[in-house]
Formats: C-alpha cells, sequence, structure tokens
C-alpha cells in the first residue's frame, strides 16, 4: 500500500497555491500534479493508497474523492482521503511528513502490509514501483530509496544520498553546500512497515524533532546502522515546487521527442476532471508547436505553449512560451510571453505580460473570483 | 416530482447512415468530435434528473455497451434504478419490432418503481427540455404527450419521417406514417410520455393481437380513444437523415454559437471519458476553422473539419471539409476533402480522397486507402 503526502503548502509556487493545496495545482493543460502519482499507483498494481491532506483541502478532498478516475475505487482498500482528525485525546495538526504518517498508523495497521510506500504528491514522473519493490526484496533491503541522478549543480538543491558500490546508501545529506554525490532523493520510499513503524512510534515521543522523513527518520535509521538501499531511478522526473521548475516541467512537454510522454498508451495518466467539449479553433487562429486541452476556443496565434480547458483566446492575441492555466480567458490584442496564467484569470484586451527580467518567468494571476456572467459576455 | 422512467429504444432505428452502421447501431454513430448520438439523449434525461434509464438494443449492440459500461459518465451507476440495458431475449428472426421487444421485458417494466415513462429514439441530435416535457404532460392531464417539432432541417428524399397532424388546442389528431417533410411540417420525434400502467396495457394488447409496432398499433391506432397531446421542441436540434445531412450537421458545429447552444448553454452533454493528453500542434501544423477532440498529434493542415479523439494527421497532408473520426490516421502529403473517415482508418503516403458536400466520401472503419 501506499500513502501519498498531499498536504504541503507550496509557498514557492506563490499565487499557484494561495487557495489550493501544490498537489492539486493544475499541470500539462489537463491534469493535476497529484495525477501522476496516483496514476502511478494504478499503473503499478497498488490498490490502497491513503492521501495525506492538510492545506487547503477541499478541492484536494473531493477531487481524489473515491479515487474513481485511477481506479481506486475499491471493496477493499481503495483511496482513502486522511486529514488531521480528532480523537479520544483530541487530536493534533501534522506537524511533519512523518508525523502525518504517525497520526494515520491504525489505518496503516488495519491493511496490516509488509511494506508500504511513501509518496509525495508533487513530482512529474512515470515510475513502476513494482521494480523498486522487487530490487527491495533481492537486496533484502529494510528502506529503499529511489534516487535519481542529477547535474553535479544543482545537487544542492535536493537530499543527496552516498552510496557504496552494492547501492548500499552510507551517508545522506538534506541539500548540502557541498555535495559529495549527485544522488538525488526523488522522495519515493519503500519502508519495511514493522521498522518504520517502530521509528515513527519512536520518533514522536522525541520532542526535539522535527517529525519530518528526510530530517529525522531516515538520517536516524542510517545512524542504527538499517539496510537503506538507493533504487536508481533512469527517466524524466521533476520536481515542480517553484516557478522556473514549474514553468520548465511545461516546456519540457513540448520537445519534439518529449522525454516525457503524456500520450503513452501504456502508461495514460488519468485525471479526474475531464468532460469538455472539443476545442474550437477559429478561422483566424494559428497555432505552432503547442498543447491544447478541450473546453478551449482559440481565436489568436498561440506559439510553443500549454492552454488548458475552458481557456479563451482573443483576436490578434500573441501567446509564446507560456502556460495557461484553466478558466483563463484572455481577450484581444494581448501579447503574453514567458508567462504562466494562473486558474480564473481575465487578461483584458490589449494586456501586454512578459517578464521583467529576461530569463525569467511571470507567475501571472488576478484572484478574483469569476461570474459565469462574465465568461460569458466575453465568449 | 414524479418517479420517471427514460426507455431509450434501439429496437426500429431507421436505415440511414448505411456505411457508418455496419458495425454499430445508428445510435452509437460518432458525432461532434467526441461525442456519439445516444450521449445526447442521455444527457437530456440526465439534466430532467431522470435517474432510471433502460435502453433496448436490437443487433450490432456491442457498440453500445461498450459505450455506456457501467452508465457512470452519466451518473448512472445506482443502486436505485441507474442504467438497464435490456437486449433482445427471443430470436432476432422473431424479434418484430419494438411491441416484442417490450414485451419481453414487461417483468422489467414491472418491477421498475417508476410511474410514469418516456420513450425516445438514440440518434437524435437535440436538446429536448425533459423537465418542460413532463410539466407540460402532467399539466394537460394528458393520457400520452407526443414530442414534435416543425421541420427545419434539409430537404429530405427518402420518406422516413412521420408527421402529426396537431389541432389549435394542441390535439394530436392523426399521425402520417413514411413522409418527407417540408419546412414547417410537424415531424414526430417518435418521443413519447405515458404512465407505466398505460404502457404496459398497450404492450399487452398490442402483442395478443400479433402487432408490432408501438407508434403504429399502439399510439397512431389509438388517436382517437386516448387524449393525446402534442408537445412542440422548440430547442436545439438538427435533423439527420443522410450521409449528406449528417455532414453539414457536423460542419454546423464551426459556428461558435452552435457550439455553445449544444455543448455549453442549458446542459452539458456527457460522453464516455478517454483520458486523451491534450491535443498537440507541431511546427508546421495549420489548423483553423476547426472543432477538435483531446489526443490528436497534428502535424498537417486541418481546415474547416471535425477531428476526433487520438486522430493523427501527419506533416504535409491536407484534411479539408472533413469529418474525421477516432484514431484515424493521415499520412504525410495525403489529401481528404469532403470526406467522413470512420474509425481507425489509414489513409496512406500522398493518396488523395476528394468528395463533396452534397455526396461526402465515406471511408469505413479500419480501411487502408
Amino acid at each position: 500500500m501506499a500513502m501519498l503526502l498531499a498536504g504541503g503548502q507550496g509557498t514557492r509556487l506563490g499565487d499557484l497555491t494561495s487557495q489550493l493545496a501544490k498537489p492539486a495545482v493544475p499541470f500539462g493543460g489537463k491534469y493535476r500534479i497529484i495525477d501522476f502519482s496516483l496514476s502511478n499507483c494504478m499503473h503499478s498494481g497498488i490498490d490502497t493508497v491513503g492521501v495525506l491532506t492538510q492545506y487547503e483541502p477541499h478541492i484536494l478532498n473531493s477531487y481524489v474523492g473515491n479515487g474513481r478516475a485511477w481506479d481506486l475505487d475499491r471493496n477493499y482498500g481503495g483511496a482513502a482521503v486522511l486529514p488531521p482528525y480528532v480523537g479520544k485525546d483530541g487530536g493534533k495538526w501534522y506537524k511533519g511528513t512523518a508525523n502525518a504518517v504517525y497520526q494515520n498508523i491504525h489505518y496503516i495497521d488495519h491493511y496490516n502490509p509488509e511494506f508500504v510506500l511513501i509518496l509525495s504528491g508533487d513530482h512529474i514522473y512515470k515510475m513502476d514501483y513494482r521494480k523498486l519493490l522487487k530490487y527491495h526484496i533481492e537486496k533484502g533491503a529494510q528502506v529503499s530509496i529511489a534516487v535519481i541522478e542529477v547535474p553535479w549543480q544543482e545537487a544542492g538543491r535536493f537530499g543527496i544520498m552516498v552510496t557504496n558500490s552494492e547501492g548500499k546508501i552510507v551517508e545522506f545529506e538534506e541539500k548540502p553546500q557541498f555535495p559529495k554525490s549527485n544522488l538525488a532523493s526523488m522522495g519515493v520510499y519503500l519502508f519495511n512497515w514493522k521498522l518504520l513503524r517502530q521509528y515513527l512510534v519512536q520518533d514522536e515521543k522525541n520532542s526535539g524533532s522535527s517529525n519530518d522523513f528526510g530530517k529525522d527518520i531516515i538520517p536516524k535509521m542510517l545512524k542504527d546502522k538499517n539496510k537503506i538501499y538507493a533504487y536508481q531511478f533512469s527517466g524524466y522526473w521533476k520536481d515542480v515546487g517553484t516557478v522556473q521548475s514549474f514553468w520548465e516541467a511545461h516546456m519540457d512537454l513540448l520537445e519534439d521527442e518529449p522525454a516525457f510522454e503524456l500520450d503513452d498508451p501504456d502508461w495514460r495518466i488519468f485525471t479526474g476532471d475531464a468532460n469538455h467539449p472539443p476545442q474550437y479553433i477559429a478561422p483566424e487562429a494559428n497555432i505552432k508547436n503547442s498543447l491544447i486541452n478541450e473546453g478551449s476556443w482559440i481565436y489568436g496565434n498561440i506559439c510553443h505553449s500549454v492552454i488548458s480547458h475552458i481557456v479563451y483566446v482573443g483576436k490578434n492575441s500573441f501567446i509564446k512560451d507560456s502556460v495557461i492555466m484553466p478558466n483563463v480567458t484572455i481577450g484581444n490584442n494581448v501579447t503574453i510571453e514567458h508567462a504562466i496564467i494562473a486558474s480564473n484569470t481575465i487578461i483584458e484586451s490589449g494586456k501586454k505580460i512578459a517578464p521583467l527580467k529576461a530569463n525569467e518567468v511571470r507567475l501571472y494571476s488576478c484572484p478574483q473570483t469569476m461570474e459565469e456572467t462574465d465568461i460569458k459576455e466575453v465568449l | 416530482m414524479t418517479n420517471v422512467l427514460g426507455v431509450i429504444n434501439l429496437i426500429n432505428e431507421k436505415p440511414i447512415l448505411k456505411e457508418l452502421t455496419l458495425h454499430r447501431c445508428l445510435a452509437s454513430v460518432p458525432f461532434g468530435g467526441r461525442y456519439r448520438f445516444i450521449d445526447f439523449v442521455l444527457s437530456n434525461f440526465i439534466h430532467a434528473e431522470i435517474s432510471q434509464v433502460a435502453v433496448f438494443t436490437k443487433d450490432n449492440g456491442r457498440s453500445v455497451l461498450d459505450h455506456l459500461g457501467s452508465g457512470k459518465e452519466w451518473d448512472l451507476d445506482r443502486h436505485n434504478g441507474g442504467l438497464f440495458i435490456l437486449p433482445p431475449v427471443s430470436d432476432d428472426a422473431k424479434l418484430r419490432g419494438d411491441i416484442q421487444g417490450f414485451y419481453d421485458h414487461r417483468e422489467f417494466f414491472e418491477r421498475t418503481s417508476a410511474d410514469l415513462v418516456i420513450i425516445s429514439p438514440g440518434h437524435q441530435v437535440s436538446k429536448l427540455d425533459v423537465a418542460a416535457l413532463l410539466e407540460f404532460h402532467e399539466k394537460t392531464q394528458a393520457d400520452i404527450t407526443i414530442v414534435y417539432r416543425e421541420y427545419d432541417g434539409d430537404p429530405i428524399q427518402k420518406p422516413n419521417y412521420h408527421q402529426v397532424t396537431v389541432d389549435k388546442k394542441g390535439n394530436i389528431l392523426d399521425i402520417d406514417m413514411f413522409t418527407a417533410p417540408q419546412k414547417g411540417d410537424c415531424v414526430c420525434l417518435e418521443t413519447y410520455v405515458l404512465p407505466k400502467s398505460l404502457l404496459m396495457d398497450l404492450i399487452q394488447t398490442c402483442y395478443e393481437n400479433g402487432e408490432v409496432d408501438f407508434l403504429k398499433d399502439a399510439i397512431k391506432a389509438n388517436v382517437h380513444k386516448y387524449n393525446i397531446k402534442a408537445f412542440n421542441h422548440k430547442g436545439n436540434m438538427i435533423f439527420i437523415h443522410s450521409m449528406n445531412s449528417f455532414h453539414a450537421a457536423n460542419m454546423a458545429l464551426l459556428n461558435p454559437d452552435t457550439i455553445r447552444a449544444f455543448f455549453y448553454e442549458d446542459w452539458e452533454v456527457y460522453t464516455k471519458i478517454k483520458h486523451e493528453p491534450p491535443t498537440k500542434y507541431g511546427q508546421a501544423a495549420r489548423v483553423t476553422n476547426s472543432f477538435i477532440a483531446n489526443g490528436c498529434d497534428i502535424e498537417g493542415t486541418v481546415e474547416n473539419s471535425i477531428i476526433f479523439r487520438g486522430v493523427k494527421i501527419k506533416k504535409g497532408a491536407v484534411v479539408k471539409n472533413s469529418i474525421v473520426m477516432q484514431k484515424t490516421e493521415v499520412e504525410d502529403d495525403a489529401v481528404l476533402e469532403n470526406v467522413i473517415a470512420d474509425k481507425q482508418v489509414a489513409v496512406t503516403q500522398h493518396k488523395v480522397v476528394v468528395g463533396t458536400p452534397s455526396h461526402p466520401k465515406v471511408l469505413r472503419k479500419k480501411e487502408i486507402i
């Protein structure tokens, strides 16, 4: 079974997460970030997934629902949304990632699994967790952590694993200034449940702990000489925790031969909200090198951009190297370059949106509630 | 609200769109980029909060079964009511008309908790306000309400519509079967509202008399016996009666007002979800005035066309005034003009297929050109 950590706020995504948990942020024109992890679970044959939510959970909770979109509507197991709750001894907010799992020990015990997979709901990747499990069993590991090679100059942004020749982790550094390795943790942990349970209980008693997997649990397990192995993943993996990386991940989708292919019949990405009429492309439209979702109306020029559902782009508008999130109305003669337009934004005719500095990405949002009448008027 | 059962009657479908109904029934002919005809009637029912729907199939039921599944896309996966698919019980040869089909499943009608039944065909591209229809039926205290529409479609060659004669008070005086209506004539939309008890009586009597056709033998024959009212459907609808009217109905969706009228205003049209990714437009793509579903990969030129889910249009290919259905591939430098390509057609490199608006060229399912 899997526990998916989806409670994070994602402050570095700015206005994209002002009223929305990071995993629920729309991605790729059609999806939400959490779809990728849930689709991985589905394709890996994991049929019990606890989704831990806390920050702005309403949309996320109703979105995951009973997990129907990912075939997780099961008689036994299936998807369960797990926000913090109150028991007979009171209740507490989730203090950290480890505490969130700790507070749901009874949920996991109910299924009495041999292994528990801990996932974070904010990465874009396709991974067959069965291969990780196979590796875990072959190595006789107690913990396996999925790692990926990152460029040396970026290694300082990640949790870095130093391994011996057999793949056993000998050292773990969280965001090191001088990294000794370029193997970054992907935020995918496979634990023997009995061992993890023991450490979670122990960690909870330690008042000095921040109750975090990366900062507390893993270093403590390493110190106690548990068998922790690194499973090296080779494939596309992207942390979309910053505006820049969120934008880059979208631009990656637009490559001729994208490293991350959405159109993969063997590994479909499933999503909850998908009933929109086809896209209307007007006689004056011009679209090059772009991804466009259903439910959009294009009258303008789109170049190297991702356009989500229920987006209207007016005449003579020009959109380049940009990401337009759902429910956005763009008037006529608008220019948008190198930008992310947040959901539910209206951009009036004639406006120009571009980064303030070269090579930057502009995140543009106008956090107003959009009345339905407004949309119809513009349409 | 009264407990209503929706019946979609696929037993005596019109023999139209032959090339598109070789492997499927008329109700499951693809339409409008990602829909099938039957989605319209289902969505109309759901919008009127009808939560039990029975689909009577004849043959070629597989595509309908596959499309409807558990009915979850229409919120019809219910404990109470939900979707029922009722295939023929007797041998096809024995299945003479819809009276037989209904009779064979009379136990289903007995068991359902509904008091009122609405019967509709499965192939009409129509946004019928079913809630208003049911209210009309109740208010007029009719025994039977028949839905009609003043004909506003293209000229018809083949007489396969039925017309109603309506008096000033909205009573139906007579039904003329197999006519070719002119503009303004009152066309019977073969959509009826009646109490379940009356429906069951009619079926029983007709069956015992060896009669076969619900409209002719149960309704027309009793037109003076019962209080039959006419409901004028003034909402959006496109009459489809031939391959060129099918082509024209699809092309009508290239008008933004029509798109809004059918897919955005009042209520949505639900269909089976395919989880295709957004459509990818390549560097050389030139797409104008088109209605395009997801999961397509477009490298070529597309003009005035309806493109269904998962279609590939390669470099140099030109698709004009055409309807290209699911998973069809148009290879490099091929040309389609005024063509209706069914699902999974392969048009190989440099092939040119040209029809005319009045005689669109139809490529059959899985055909390789």
